[in-house]
This record gives structure tokens, C-alpha cells and sequence, in this order.
């Protein structure tokens, strides 16, 4: 179990502030999505939370614990990413990229015990990539490559996951069967995840909590019926949307209107 | 057939099989030179000096002289040059994730040479634990070029690649040049140039037991240390973000690795100039042939890089007999084609 807290965090980069004032509590438990525009600091404040960018001001808590005085191996036995790019052309099998996920616990000279193999064979039956544990990860398809990732870090054997962009470039049934998987980790484990997205219809689908970032600032946090109101997204996007009710679950989603002359009839 | 076993056992079986193999080929390779000493004698003979068996003495004596005093140090040190060579090139192209780094890429190469070429010019005649002033000024030079280009990449508490790369790149030109200065004025210097080509193309000098006694545990416990980092190099293969999302600290390890790749490098040029290619291609043979995971493919880099060596350095002594060939020379006209069958022989890209 494992609580965040984000306290007036600001970042800047050499060309200008990327965050600014971030104040946020996520508890454990919790399924948090991230929302916003492109340059908006969604990418930022993930690697901030992850610890591997510092905050120019402010502090990011874990369980009352300031990042800052966590080392990487305290962090990594708490806390996994799967980010949105891996500079990865490697060679491996892809039990052996699931293994790299309990390099936070391997002893250095005594090597991988049987405790980390268990938890690697754990980890390949829950996100149902037995079929590609012997083949080798630079010959996947993007959608399984995201799988062996995903099994990668859960073999950290987090309390949080972060996820940045996790159903981008994804086939459609990629992107359901990984945030069905997710979602159920979250039910079942209390496993918190936060992840940004980009596709407001499926975060509206899966995510408990949303949160709107525009220009590095939050503008809303709530449930997806707080945060995706037409007004919003109109003037966040520059769009033209109407907000439905889902017709299975009833919560909300976004249909785009096309400007007036572009407009096809059935 | 290998991926099917687990990977303790799979480890085992290479490193005793490539074990083997050294051992042989090292035994081989003591057997010829200016006079061919029957293996069947070299055995016996160093199954006496380990005070294994007791066999009756049916050479001469001059040939026991031979091998203990000449051919092993010889070939024990092409071994080690060998093995450090390629281990290094494991460290250097899994931390810079870049294909085309050897053990030369951050300018330990530039600063040897210029090390060396200084040495040759002074008038001083001094040994150190019995190496002369070439190789420890090489080994000097070397050291110093890898701790400037590190600190010039350095920015902020980090230390780029990419700036390391370039950093490393403008040194060796600029050293480079230097030492291109002091030889096409070589005669105002008084500097030897045959000296300096052989120093340059590579050249395995060892003169006893002595050098053997201060370079081997410098490369074996590089290699040993080497080892442990497998698990953190295979971290590095997702970049330094996924390596410290992992657990890693990345600049500690950065600093840690480029220290014993440049130490094992260093300690190889000193006894054997610019040896290039073992570096660069035998970590990528190891690759082709059993994969990117660091824990088989450092052991199994550094005894191929051994056995390599040993090969070429037999062949750089006895092809032209009694004239030696830069060792060096060997190493590129026997490894390339080897390499490019190796390439040519995958028939899946080669994913690095």
C-alpha cells in the first residue's frame, strides 16, 4: 500500500516551465488517469513521480518519505513504469526482459534465486504471455512488446505503477486487453496506477479518477463525469464535441462534431 | 539446441567447452615457434611443473627453458590481452549501447600512443615492476585521456553519451595530432619510428614472468568484476531511463563500468600497443552466436577474445618465420572473414 502526494512541484526545462504549482493526493488503491494536450506535462510529472527528474520546488512525497531521500533501489522496489518509448533494440528472449523487472532484488554476486523465478513465472501466467516467453523481444508486435513490458515491471512487484501512454500505437484489442488487465490488478491487488492517455472514451471507460493537465497546471481532477463536461474539452482541445452517456455503463464519452460543411449523413 | 536449457547449466557448459578449448589451442600454440617442441613433451612437462605427475625427463633441457621462459609467458599473455580486449568491448558497447564502440572509443587508444611516443623520446632508461617506460607510459596515457574525456562530457552531475562520445572523439584528434607532429619530426626528436608503427599496429611484447605477474590479476579480477555487473549492463539495454527506473544509479554505474573497461584496456596496451578488432568483433561474435544477455556473453567474450588471440599470435610468429608479423595485421585478415561468415550466416537481422 503505497500513498502519493505531490506538493507545489514546479519544473522547468532550459526553455521554459513545464509544471507549475502541482498540488495532488493520490491514495493507495487508487486508478488515476492523466489527461491533457500535447506539451501539457502529463510525460513530465510521470518521470518526476518515478523520481528520475527532480522538481526545480516542491516535494513528492511516498508514503511520507521524500523521494528525494529514497535511493533508486528503494524507489524501484516500490514503484514501476512502463514508459511510453524503450531505447531498446536488444537481443533478448522475453523471459529475459521479465527477468530485468526483479533487478531491484537481485544480489550482485549471488545471482537470481528462486524466489525471483517465481515471481517471473507469476507474472508471465497473469498477463497470459506464456506463448512468448522464448521468442526474442525485438521480434514482437508493438502490442506484445507492451505485454512483456507490463510483466516486466509487475515483476518488481510494485505497490504503484506508473504508465505513460500505455495504449498508444496499440490495436484496438491491445489497448482493451491491457487496460482489462490493469483495471483488474488495480480491483483485485489494490495495486495504484496511475497512467496518462490520450483517449478520453477508454479513460472514461477504465479509470476511477481523472485529472486534466493544460499547460502545466491541473485545470480539473474528479470522476470522469466532473472532468469530461462538453464545455471542457471544447475549450481545452479547440474541438467540437457532444458528451454522451455510455451505452452500457453510462459513463461519459466523447462524440466529435465536424465543422459544418464536412458534415456526412447517413 | 542451447536455448532449451536453463541457464546456470547453459553457462556451465560454454565456459567449460571455450575452458577447454583455450587450454588446448594455448598448448598447441607453445608448441611451435623456431624449434617445434612435440605437445606430448609440453604436457608432460607442465604436469611436472604442477607437481601433477612425475614423468622421466625424455627432452632436453633447453626445452623446458624454452617453454617456461619464453613460449608460455607468451602465449599466457595474449591470452590475458585477448580476454581484457573483449570484455572490455562488452562493458564499453552495453553501457554506450552504441555497436561500433570498442575498448578504444572514449580515447584511451589517442592517450596510449601519445604516452608511448613520448616515452620512446626521453632520454631515460628506467623499469617498474619489470615493465620499461613504454608500457607504463602508455598505460599512464591511456588512464589520464578517459578521466579528461569523462569530466569534459560532464554537465550538471551527468555525463551524456552522446557527449561523451564527441568528447572522446576531439581528444584522440587532438592527441592524435600531437603525436602525428612528434613523428614527422621524428629526426629532431630522435624518435624510432619502426618503434612507434609497431607500437600502433599492435605488437605482443612480453619479455617474462614478471610482466605476467602484475597484468594477470589486474585482468582477471576485471573480468571477475566485470561479471558482476552483468545483470546491471543487461538493465542498461533499456537505456539509462528504464536502467534506473529499475533500480539502477546510473552516473555510480557509468563512472564504475568506464573505469574497469578503461583499466583492462589499459593494462592489455601496455603490453601490446594498439590491438584493434579483437575489441570491436569478438563481443559481436559472442552476440551472434549465444545472444545480448551479459552474464554469457562477458565469460564467454572474454575466453573467446583469449582463444583469438592466442590463434593469432601463433600465426603472427610462425607464418614468415623467423620475421614476425604485427599481431594486429593477423587479427583484422583472419577475423573479418570470420566475422562477415558469421553475419552473413544469421538470417535474421542482427539486432544488437
Amino acid at each position: 500500500m503505497i500513498d502519493l502526494q505531490v506538493q507545489q512541484v514546479y519544473h522547468s526545462y532550459f526553455d521554459g516551465l513545464v509544471l507549475n504549482d502541482i498540488n495532488l493526493s493520490i491514495k493507495a488503491g487508487e486508478m488515476v488517469g492523466l489527461l491533457g494536450p500535447n506539451g501539457s506535462g502529463k510525460t513530465t510529472l510521470v518521470k518526476l513521480i518515478a523520481g528520475v527528474l527532480k522538481p526545480n520546488k516542491g516535494k513528492i512525497m511516498l508514503n511520507n518519505t521524500d523521494l528525494n531521500r529514497m535511493n533508486r533501489m528503494d524507489i524501484a522496489r516500490n514503484l514501476a513504469v512502463v514508459p511510453q518509448y524503450f531505447n531498446s533494440p536488444f537481443a533478448f528472449y522475453s523471459t529475459d526482459v521479465v527477468m530485468l523487472g526483479r533487478t531491484p532484488f537481485i544480489n550482485m554476486f549471488s545471482g537470481e534465486s528462486a524466489i525471483d523465478k517465481q515471481s517471473v513465472s507469476e507474472v508471465i501466467d497473469m498477463t497470459g504471455i506464456k506463448h512468448l516467453k522464448n521468442r526474442r523481444f525485438d521480434e514482437l508486435s508493438g502490442g506484445e512488446r507492451q505485454k512483456v513490458i507490463l510483466a516486466m515491471a509487475l515483476a518488481q512487484n510494485p505497490k504503484m505503477l506508473l504508465l505513460d501512454e500505455p495504449t498508444v500505437h496499440l490495436d484496438i484489442n491491445h489497448q482493451v486487453e491491457i487496460l482489462e488487465l490493469i483495471k483488474r490488478l488495480n480491483l483485485e491487488q489494490r495495486l495504484t496506477i496511475i497512467a496518462t492517455m490520450h483517449d478520453f472514451n477508454l479513460a472514461s471507460l477504465y479509470f476511477d479518477r481523472l485529472i486534466l493537465l493544460k499547460d502545466g497546471k491541473v485545470l480539473v481532477d474528479g470522476t470522469p463525469a466532473q472532468v469530461l463536461t462538453k464545455d471542457r474539452i471544447q475549450k481545452t482541445f479547440s474541438v467540437t464535441v457532444k458528451v454522451e452517456p455510455h451505452s452500457v455503463t453510462g459513463v461519459p464519452q466523447i462524440v466529435i462534431i465536424p465543422s459544418g460543411s464536412n458534415v456526412k449523413k447517413q | 539446441m542451447l536455448n532449451k536449457l536453463k541457464h546456470g547449466n547453459k553457462l556451465i557448459l560454454i565456459l567449460t567447452l571455450m575452458g577447454g578449448v583455450l587450454i588446448i589451442i594455448s598448448l598447441i600454440a607453445s608448441s611451435f615457434g623456431a624449434v617445434t617442441i612435440p605437445l606430448p613433451n609440453i604436457f608432460k612437462m607442465v604436469l611436472n611443473k604442477i607437481s601433477v605427475f612425475d614423468f622421466p625427463n625424455t627432452w632436453r633441457a633447453v626445452d623446458e627453458t624454452i617453454i617456461f621462459q619464453v613460449r608460455l609467458p607468451r602465449v599466457i599473455g595474449g591470452a590475458l590481452i585477448g580476454a581484457a580486449l573483449a570484455t572490455a568491448g562488452v562493458l564499453f558497447q552495453g553501457l554506450l549501447r552504441n555497436p561500433m564502440a570498442d575498448p578504444y572509443i572514449i580515447g584511451t587508444s589517442s592517450g596510449a600512443a601519445l604516452g608511448a611516443t613520448i616515452a620512446m623520446i626521453l632520454p631515460l632508461n628506467f623499469t617498474l615492476l619489470g615493465f620499461g617506460l613504454i608500457p607504463v607510459a602508455a598505460f599512464i596515457g591511456a588512464l589520464v585521456t578517459v578521466f579528461l574525456v569523462y569530466n569534459l562530457a560532464r554537465v550538471g552531475g551527468k555525463t551524456p553519451i552522446i557527449s561523451m562520445l564527441l568528447a572522446g572523439f576531439v581528444v584522440s584528434a587532438l592527441l592524435t595530432a600531437v603525436m602525428a607532429f612528434m613523428m614527422s619530426m621524428n629526426e629532431r626528436f630522435g624518435l624510432d619510428l619502426h618503434s612507434i608503427y609497431s607500437f600502433l599496429m599492435g605488437h605482443i611484447s612480453v619479455t617474462g614472468w614478471g610482466q605476467i605477474m602484475i597484468i594477470a590479476p589486474l585482468v582477471i579480477g576485471g573480468i571477475i568484476t566485470a561479471r558482476l555487473f552483468a545483470i546491471h549492463l543487461n538493465a542498461f539495454s533499456l537505456g539509462e531511463e528504464g536502467a534506473a527506473y529499475l533500480g539502477i544509479e546510473v552516473e555510480k554505474d557509468k563512472i564504475l563500468v568506464l573505469a574497469l573497461g578503461s583499466l583492462l584496456t589499459a593494462a592489455a596496451v601496455s603490453i601490446s600497443g594498439l590491438l584493434g578488432f579483437v575489441g570491436l568483433v569478438v563481443p559481436h561474435a559472442m552476440r551472434l552466436l549465444l545472444g545480448s544477455d551479459h552474464r554469457i556473453l562477458l565469460p564467454a567474450s572474454a575466453l573467446a577474445g583469449a582463444v583469438f588471440l592466442v590463434i593469432a599470435d601463433l600465426l603472427a610468429r610462425t607464418l614468415l618465420a623467423p620475421v614476425e608479423i604485427p599481431v594486429g595485421i593477423i587479427t583484422a585478415i583472419v577475423g573479418a572473414p570470420f566475422f562477415i561468415y558469421l553475419l552473413r550466416r544469421t538470417k535474421k537481422e542482427y539486432a544488437f
